[in-house]
C-alpha cells in the first residue's frame, strides 16, 4: 500500500515553497523507491507553519512544519513519512495548540480534504445543507437563517435573512445571487482559504441561497489578484455540474441554478456590494445610491441577493445543523464564529476560526505569539484599510460587532493586521488618504477630492514636524476634513476612510507632534 | 499590417466573438485581449464598442477605470508589489524602495530593454507571510531585498 502524503497546494503556501516541497518529496521518494502518493490539500490557514507537510498513521493525520524543499531528505532519513523523530515532527495536527483551541465550523474542512475532490466533500459532510433545503419550503430557509442570527461576514454584519427575505418577497422572473468575493481588505485572506480549500462549500451556499429566493443564477465576483482561487472555483464548478449539483434539475429537484465567476480587474471599490454590480453588468464601477436596495433592485435591475463568500459558506453550516446549532456560538447580537486572520507583523499569523467575544489581546498574544520582530506591539487595525488604529488600552474590547462599534472600530471582514513599535502612524494615516484618493470611484466629491487634500494636510504636518515646528491649524483642518468624508461620502470608502486617520491622531498623538518627532523623520 | 497588429486584431475577434453577446460580458471582453495581447490597443475601443453596441466613450471609459486594462504594451515579466497595510508592517516600503532602485523604473513603467514592468497591487491575500509580490501567477512570501534579487535572477533565467 503507498502512503499518502499531504501538502498544501494553497497561495500562501506556495509563495513559501510548497511546490518545491512536493517535488522534493516526489524525488527523493522515487530515490529511495518508496511507494508514495502526494496529495494536494487545501491549507488548514496555519500560515506560520506553511508548507505542513502531513502523514496519515493509525488513522491520525500528523504533521510536519514548516518544511522546506532542504529538509527533505533529512526528513526521510529520520524515517518520514511514517512517524518519526525529526525537529519538524508537530503531533498529531488535531493536537496542535494553535488549531485546537479553534471552533471551526465554516472552515472545518479546509486543509483535510483535496479541495476539488467531490467525494471527499460529500465524505466530510458536504451537501448535507443542500439536501436538506431541498425538503424545506423557500419561506422555511429563509426562516432558519435569520433564527440562526447570521449576519453578513463581508464587514457591514447586516442581518442575512432579512435580506433574503427582502429579495424572496419582490417579485420577479429573474433574481440572482451575486456572491462578493472581491476581498480587498489588506490582512485578510479567508475568503480565498475557504475558495482554494473548499470550493464545493461556497457552491453549495450559493446554491441554498438560490433556492430560498428562487434564483436560478449566481455570479462570484472574484478579484484578479487570487489566480489560484479563480482556478480552483472554476474547476469546482464544472465537477460540480457534471455531478448535477449545479445545472438544470439540480438532485433531480426539478429547479435549475447556475454559477458564472466572473473576475476583478484591480478595483478595490468594486468590493462595495453596489459598485460591484456594476462591474458584473461590465460597467465602471461606480457605486450606486441606496435606495433602491440591491436585494429590491439589484444584479441588471432585478432582485439581487448580495452576500460575502463566508456567509454563504456559513448557511450551509446552519441548513445541516440546524439554526439552534449555530445560534449557540457567539456573543450578544454576534451569532456564530468569527474568521480572524492574525496578519502583518504576527509570529504566528494565519486564520483564527472562534467564537466572537475572545479579546483582541488574546488572540494576537496568546494564539498569536505577539509579533515575529520580537519588539512590542504598537498598533493594530483591526477590519482592514478602513478600520480603525488601535492602541493597547483597547486590546482588552471584546471581539464582537458591538463592543468593537462602542470603542469607534469596527471589525470589517475580520482582518488583524499587527505593527510593532517602528510604525509611523503618520505615515500610516497618510497611507489611508493616499489609497482613498488612489481607489475613490469619483462619483461623490468628499470622498474624491478629500482624500486628495487628506494627504496633502498630512504633507504639510511632516514638513512642520521636520523643521521640528509644533502643528497649529493643519490638525484641527484635518479633523474637519475627516467629518466632512464622513458625513457626506455617498459609501463607506470615503465614509470609513476617517476611521483609521482619526484613531491614528488621537491614540498615537505622539506621532503627530514635534515633542517626540526624532531624528529620523 | 504589422504581424503584432494582425495578432492584436485576432485576439479582439476572438474575445468579441465569445463575450460581446453575453450579459455584462464586457469586462471579460476586455479581460481575454488584455491577457492575450498583453494589452488593448486603442484602435480596437471603436470595433468593440460598435460590438457591444457602447459608445467608444464608455468602451474607454470601462478601460480607464480599472488598474488591470492598459493600452500600453507591458514587459515581458510584470512584477506587482504588494502596498497595502499588512506588507508595510514588515517593511514593504523598503522593498519597494530595492525594486525600483533595482529595475531602475517607477510603478506603472517598463524598463528600457521591455524585459519588466513594475505594478503597485493592493493586498494579494498572503498577509500571513509578507512582504508580497506577485510574477505572472506566482506570488512570493516574505520577500525583503536579498530574496527579491533571487526571484530576479530565477525569473530572467
Amino acid at each position: 500500500m503507498n502512503t499518502r502524503i499531504y501538502v498544501p497546494s494553497d497561495t500562501t503556501a506556495c509563495a513559501v515553497g510548497a511546490d518545491r516541497v512536493a517535488n522534493a518529496i516526489d524525488t527523493e521518494a522515487a530515490r529511495r523507491g518508496r511507494d508514495i502518493e502526494i496529495v494536494r490539500n487545501g491549507s488548514r490557514g496555519a500560515f506560520w507553519l506553511e508548507p505542513l507537510v502531513e502523514i496519515q498513521a493509525d488513522g491520525q493525520r500528523h504533521a510536519f512544519g514548516p518544511v522546506t524543499a532542504n529538509d527533505v531528505a533529512g526528513l526521510f532519513d529520520a524515517g518520514f513519512p511514517e512517524v518519526c523523530e525529526h525537529d519538524l515532527y508537530l503531533g498529531k495536527v488535531g493536537e496542535i495548540d494553535w488549531l485546537a483551541c479553534q471552533q471551526r465550523l465554516t472552515f472545518s474542512r479546509a486543509g483535510i480534504i483535496e479541495p476539488t475532490k467531490l467525494a471527499d466533500y460529500e465524505a466530510h459532510d458536504g451537501y448535507q445543507g443542500l439536501r436538506k433545503a431541498l425538503t424545506m419550503t423557500p419561506s422555511d430557509i429563509v426562516e432558519a437563517v435569520l433564527n440562526s442570527g447570521l449576519r453578513g461576514r463581508g464587514g457591514a454584519a447586516f442581518p442575512t435573512g432579512i435580506k433574503w427575505r427582502t429579495v424572496l418577497d419582490t417579485p420577479g422572473e429573474q433574481k440572482y445571487i451575486a456572491c462578493n468575493a472581491d476581498e480587498g481588505d489588506s490582512g485578510t485572506f479567508a475568503d480565498r482559504l475557504l475558495m482554494e480549500a473548499d470550493p464545493f462549500q461556497l457552491i453549495e451556499g450559493m446554491t441554498i441561497a438560490g433556492l430560498a429566493v428562487g434564483a436560478t443564477i449566481g455570479y462570484i465576483y472574484l478579484r484578479s489578484e487570487y489566480p489560484k482561487a479563480i482556478k480552483t472555483m472554476n474547476e469546482a464548478i464544472a465537477i460540480a455540474n457534471d455531478a448535477n449539483f449545479l445545472g438544470e434539475d439540480i438532485c433531480s429537484s426539478g429547479l435549475d441554478f447556475q454559477i458564472h465567476v466572473r473576475v476583478g480587474a484591480g478595483a478595490y471599490i468594486c468590493g462595495e456590494e453596489t459598485s460591484m454590480l456594476e462591474s458584473l453588468e461590465g460597467k465602471r464601477g461606480l457605486i450606486r445610491f441606496k435606495p433602491p436596495l440591491p436585494a429590491i433592485e439589484g444584479l441588471f435591475g432585478k432582485p439581487t441577493v448580495v452576500n460575502n463568500v463566508l456567509t454563504l459558506g456559513a448557511v450551509t453550516t446552519v441548513l445541516a445543523k440546524g439554526a439552534e446549532y449555530y445560534q449557540n456560538f457567539g456573543s450578544g447580537k454576534s451569532r456564530g464564529t468569527l474568521t480572524a486572520q492574525l496578519a502583518g507583523n504576527i509570529r504566528r499569523g494565519g486564520l483564527v476560526e472562534i467564537p466572537f467575544g475572545i479579546s483582541l489581546r488574546e488572540l494576537v498574544d496568546t494564539i498569536g505569539g505577539g509579533t515575529i520582530t520580537g519588539r512590542p506591539i504598537k498598533a493594530i487595525q483591526v477590519g482592514g484599510p478602513l478600520g480603525a488604529y488601535l492602541p493597547e488600552s483597547q486590546w482588552d474590547t471584546p471581539i464582537d460587532y458591538e463592543d468593537f462599534a462602542a470603542v469607534g472600530a469596527m471589525l470589517g471582514h475580520g482582518g488583524i493586521v499587527v505593527f510593532d513599535d517602528s510604525a509611523d502612524m503618520l505615515h500610516l494615516a497618510r497611507f489611508a488618504m493616499e489609497f482613498c484618493a488612489i481607489e475613490s470611484c469619483g462619483k461623490c466629491t468628499p470622498c474624491r477630492i478629500g482624500s486628495v487634500r487628506g494627504v496633502e494636510i498630512i504633507d504639510r504636518i511632516e514638513i512642520t514636524l521636520k523643521q521640528q515646528q509644533a502643528v497649529t491649524g493643519d490638525l484641527g483642518l484635518l479633523e474637519e476634513l475627516c467629518e466632512t468624508m464622513e458625513a457626506g461620502s455617498l459609501c463607506a470608502m470615503g465614509g470609513l476612510t476617517p476611521m483609521p486617520v482619526r484613531s491614528a491622531i488621537k491614540h498615537f498623538p505622539d506621532d503627530f507632534s514635534v515633542t517626540s518627532s526624532d531624528s529620523s523623520r | 499590417m504589422s504581424a503584432s497588429e494582425e495578432k492584436s486584431a485576432t485576439v479582439v475577434a476572438a474575445a468579441i466573438q465569445k463575450w460581446a453577446s453575453v450579459a455584462g460580458g464586457l469586462m471579460p471582453l476586455l479581460q481575454a485581449i488584455q491577457k492575450h495581447n498583453g494589452f488593448i490597443p486603442k484602435a480596437s475601443v471603436t470595433t468593440i464598442a460598435k460590438a457591444v453596441n457602447l459608445s467608444r466613450a464608455e468602451v474607454h471609459g470601462v478601460i480607464g477605470f480599472y488598474h488591470d486594462f492598459s493600452y500600453k504594451p507591458q514587459g515581458r515579466i510584470t512584477i506587482q508589489v504588494c502596498r497595502a497595510e499588512a506588507c508595510q508592517a514588515m517593511g514593504s516600503q523598503q522593498l519597494e524602495h530595492h525594486i525600483k532602485a533595482r529595475l531602475g523604473i517607477d510603478f506603472d513603467e517598463t524598463t528600457a530593454d521591455g524585459q519588466f514592468s513594475l505594478k503597485p497591487v493592493y493586498c494579494l491575500g498572503n498577509c500571513a507571510c509578507t512582504p508580497s509580490i506577485r510574477i505572472a501567477d506566482e506570488v512570493y512570501a516574505r520577500v525583503d531585498a536579498d530574496r527579491f534579487d533571487e526571484i530576479l535572477s530565477e525569473v530572467s533565467a
